[in-house]
């Protein structure tokens, strides 16, 4: 049985037929191939897939696709995608030496968004709190948190 | 490369620069391709079953009922294909037969159009087995009568030859002052790589097998798929290994698998595409862990604190089967015959099978294990000195020029320097043993590890081509391996020096075993020392033909001439210039025309391990000393760490802020082995297997760290370099260790350090 949802994509509106079966996660994956969302462990705890729905940080790997009707999700493809004009996230992240393998940078500048988005001048114990979820296993974490700090302070509190 | 002072190090354009990752762009937009990401057309996902005993005798295996269901191509049990057998001892097979002995055997594996019906096909396999006696201690696995894991081997010790003796450690002993002695031990931890394991196997129209695979030894890999093609028929196909972005290695993937043999047999059977990918509990179940280790050292130092002897007594469990990992040993014994300096060694270790499972190589390669005993060792020697330790270290310390005990030739090396920098950042001479009363504490240890390659295998290669196209673009096409620690941009960076053009010039492509050159893996830390080697040498060789031509066009002699910016330009005479792009338009659009490339194959002048164990097996050695204060809470046993500091001796650092990610990642991952992690076995079973239970460092647990670079120049590295990618995991455990022990007076010899071992330990104590 598939069921119609519409809702908002990386600021595009969608209408479309799902399996309620399906994750948030699978369906960006699989369905509409933006392969940019990771899994890292598909039972919510490692962060990797962390989108953003209705500008809250969420883990699509365990949030039912049924469950985004209405709503506004954003993913690691809505951000920039040419060095051109990259978010100030990514541009921290690229500059602040935060990316080593890469698998945890999607989920982690998600997860930096939507903290930024609410709290534009985050405290560093913030900062680690908003990616406690985000597990990443090369960086140590310390050159992300200088990333967000740093992009933190870049955009003076200014929204997007 | 001659000894450079200062002022010429400054005149570096991307040397020593924090220059961005290179692939930095695709993995912060999401572009970045990973085996997750790899789908061919008509591609069929394979499943395995493993054992449900860790050790039985298969009695029989049904897969009538899994073949027929809709949407399963293909079934295949350790019956139904040719045998092969693998691994360093050639214990390993793809799938099992007659017997398994761990857990993690495979028995059998489906190929099916969707993930959920190949899961669904494997839970109709049904398998008899015989239930045998099985046997979990490495020590009781020596016992007479204990169950035999392999019966044929007559005895469940490997066959392995890890014994090192340097000097005479008796006759040291009667001359020693002070000696203690004790016993230490390390237990499972993991890789935790955040991308899991996987492959596509695909072969062909011609039948060649192309294997995507995120593997770190992509020519090693390729030569044991083209064994088994061979023992499949296929011995005149060929085989083509392309490696996506790879989600972490750690040393995960230094060998290769069953998975990635059955995901080709999968493949052969159905000519299809097959892809297996694990999920994160299959990930913590079925890849090799660091090897346990029971550890027993003494060791012993003069009246003025001179270290006498070192003698070192290890069992490791080996598990069920042999990979890699058991050759750990030839690199533990690095630092026990060269950490600080000991003129008598004695080192013997024990690798058994059990019913357990099987490790592998993980970061540091034996050595935080090994440093873990040698360094708790050595401020309990400090203290029955009566010397402090952080003195007592530099009594000892390494110093350049020095030849060890294993007959390493060590060329630049500071650890002195780093010992009191820790000393300085630490406030050492204020704090150690003044804050009892505060349950506070500081501690602090040492490293040695090879930092100019290592000579494990026969070749320590590492191959380059190089070629410049119209636009004065450069191709680096490079042997090396990029696991997320920057090899893609240190190899940039020294191209772009050599040959003066804009880093934005320079494309590093390392991905393809069809289209780069040779190189035996990325492991031992050794990318940056010997890929850049390789790539300075196939620069030198093309610069030098870009001269050649500019000198014949010019008119003036290739002396003079020298490249900035992408143009060539006399340095007598400024006017006679030609842009580097002119020049190569003009090589290609003329009679005779010639292309700009060239290669370079780069293997060090370094010495394998002789029958005794020693060799110089590197071009230089890196060293380090972490700094750790703490604070011990007596009412629950946590530990709190205050502040940690990482100082390394790096050589020259080619990427400063590249060398402090592998520090900072490796230090948080020392902490991990240290305080945390912990693959809780019962009955050769995982109980943890997710990261609700496994605990790696989040966020929210990482310390203050602060990551110090110490930069001798060292003459045998590319512009000065040596490796970093393993030391920063290396010394954490034993720093936390000497800390606890100055905040509390206790001293917990067994990893993890969890508040419950703290709380047992000061009840002890207090009991006196």
């Amino acid at each position: 049985m598939r069921y119609t949802i519409n809702f908002k994509l990386n600021g595009e509106e969608m209408s479309t037929e799902v399996d309620p079966s399906w994750t948030l996660l699978y369906f960006l994956r699989e369905v509409l191939g933006l392969k940019g969302t990771k899994e890292g462990c598909g039972m919510g705890e490692c962060g990797a897939c962390t989108v953003q729905i209705n500008g809250k940080a969420v883990l699509s790997c365990i949030y039912p696709v049924m469950e985004i009707e209405g709503k506004e999700v954003w993913t690691i493809e809505g951000l920039a995608q040419s060095s051109e004009a990259l978010h100030p996230l990514q541009r921290a992240f690229i500059e602040h030496g935060a990316i080593q393998c890469g698998f945890c940078t999607p989920g982690m500048i998600m997860s930096a968004k939507a903290l930024l988005e609410e709290n534009p001048s985050p405290t560093e114990e913030e900062i680690k709190e908003a990616i406690a979820g985000n597990i990443c296993r090369c960086t140590g974490y310390v050159q992300i948190i200088e990333a967000i700090k740093y992009a933190a302070e870049e955009r003076h509190g200014s929204k997007e | 490369m001659e000894v450079k002072n200062k002022e010429e190090l400054e005149q570096f354009a991307v040397v020593g620069k924090p220059i961005p990752k290179r692939d930095a762009y695709y993995k912060a937009t999401g572009q970045a391709f990973y085996i997750q990401d790899v789908t061919l057309p008509g591609m069929l996902y394979g499943k395995i079953l493993w054992s449900q005993y860790p050790h039985a005798r298969i009695v029989n295996i049904d897969t009538s009922k899994a073949k027929r269901l809709p949407g399963v191509k293909a079934v295949i049990t350790g019956y139904d294909v040719p045998e092969f057998r693998f691994g360093f001892l050639k214990d390993n097979m793809p799938l099992k037969k007659n017997k398994v002995v761990t857990l993690r055997d495979e028995i059998a594996a489906v190929a099916a159009t969707d993930p959920d019906i190949a899961e669904e096909a494997i839970s109709l396999i049904k398998v008899d087995y015989e239930p045998l006696p099985a046997v979990f201690d490495p020590i009781e696995a020596m016992q007479e009568g204990a169950p035999l894991i392999h019966e044929e081997r007559g005895t469940n010790v490997l066959p392995l030859p890890w014994k090192l003796k340097v000097g005479d450690v008796e006759e040291a002993k009667k001359r020693s002052a002070y000696i203690v002695s004790d016993r230490f031990k390390t237990t499972w931890v993991t890789h935790c790589c955040m991308g899991t394991s996987g492959c596509v196997a695909y072969f062909d129209p011609q039948g060649n097998l192309i294997m995507y695979a995120n593997t770190q030894i992509p020519y090693l890999a390729q030569r044991d798929f083209q064994e088994f093609l061979n023992v499949l028929g296929l011995g005149d196909k060929r085989v083509r290994v392309i490696q996506p972005y790879i989600g972490g290695g750690f040393g995960s993937k230094l060998d290769t698998y069953p998975y990635e043999y059955i995901a080709i047999l999968l493949a052969w059977l159905t000519k299809r595409p097959v892809k297996i990918l694990f999920t994160r509990e299959e990930e913590f179940k079925y890849t090799s862990p660091r090897q346990p280790t029971i550890i027993e050292i003494t060791q012993g130092c003069d009246k003025e604190g001179r270290l006498t002897f070192r003698e070192v007594h290890m069992i490791l469990d080996n598990g069920g089967r042999t990979s890699w990992g058991a050759t750990t040993p030839s690199v533990m014994m690095m630092p026990i015959s060269s950490l600080y300096r000991v003129p008598n060694v004695f080192y013997r270790a024990t690798c058994v099978y059990t019913n357990n499972t099987y490790c592998q190589a993980m970061r540091g390669y034996g050595n935080p294990q090994a440093t873990w005993a040698i360094e708790c060792s050595m401020d309990e020697l400090a203290e029955e000195a009566g010397i402090d330790p952080m003195e007592f270290r530099l009594i000892n310390a390494n110093q350049p020029g020095e030849i060890t005990p294993q007959n390493f030739r060590v060329s630049s090396c500071a650890l002195k320097e780093c010992i009191e920098e820790v000393g300085r950042l630490l406030e050492w001479k204020e704090k150690r043993g003044k804050q009892r009363d505060k349950a506070r504490g500081v501690g602090m240890a040492s490293l040695i590890h090879v930092g100019g390659g290592a000579r494990v295998y026969r070749s320590d290669g590492c191959g380059t081509i190089i070629k410049i196209d119209d636009f004065g673009k450069v191709q680096v096409f490079t042997g090396a391996t990029d696991i997320g620690q920057g090899a893609d941009t240190v190899i940039a960076q020294v191209v772009a020096e050599e040959l003066g053009v804009p880093i934005d010039d320079v494309t590093v492509i390392w991905n393809d075993t069809d289209i780069c050159p040779w190189d035996v893996g990325v492991h031992a830390s050794r990318t940056t020392f010997i890929a850049c080697h390789s790539a300075l040498g196939a620069a030198r060789k093309i610069k030098e033909k870009i001269l050649q031509l500019a000198s014949l066009i010019l008119g003036v002699s290739e002396k003079e001439l020298k490249i900035k910016n992408g143009l060539i330009f006399s340095e007598k005479d400024a006017s006679k210039n030609i842009p580097l792009t002119k020049l190569l338009r003009n090589i290609h659009y003329k009679t005779q025309g010639t292309m700009m490339m060239a290669e370079y194959f780069y293997d060090p002048d370094t010495e394998m391990y002789d029958k005794e164990f020693k060799g110089n097996f590197s071009k230089a050695y890196a060293y380090g000393t972490h700094g750790v204060e703490v604070e011990v809470d007596k009412e629950t046993g946590k530990v709190k760490i205050l502040k940690y500091v990482a100082v390394h001796d790096v050589g020259k650092a080619i990427n400063p802020m590249l060398i402090k990610g592998q520090i900072y990642g490796g230090a948080v991952m020392g902490m991990g082995f240290a305080l945390t992690e912990e693959m809780i076995f019962r009955q050769g079973e995982l109980m943890n297997p997710n990261f609700r239970d496994y605990k790696i460092l989040t966020a929210k647990d990482v310390p203050p760290i602060e990551a110090v670079l110490i930069e001798p120049w060292e003459e045998t590295g590319p512009y000065g370099a040596k490796g970093i990618g393993e030391p920063g995991c290396v010394p954490s455990a034993p720093a936390i260790a000497n800390a606890i022990y100055d905040a509390i007076g206790v001293r917990i010899k067994e990893l993890p350090i969890t508040p419950e071992k703290i709380l047992k330990a000061l009840k002890e104590k207090e009991k006196g």
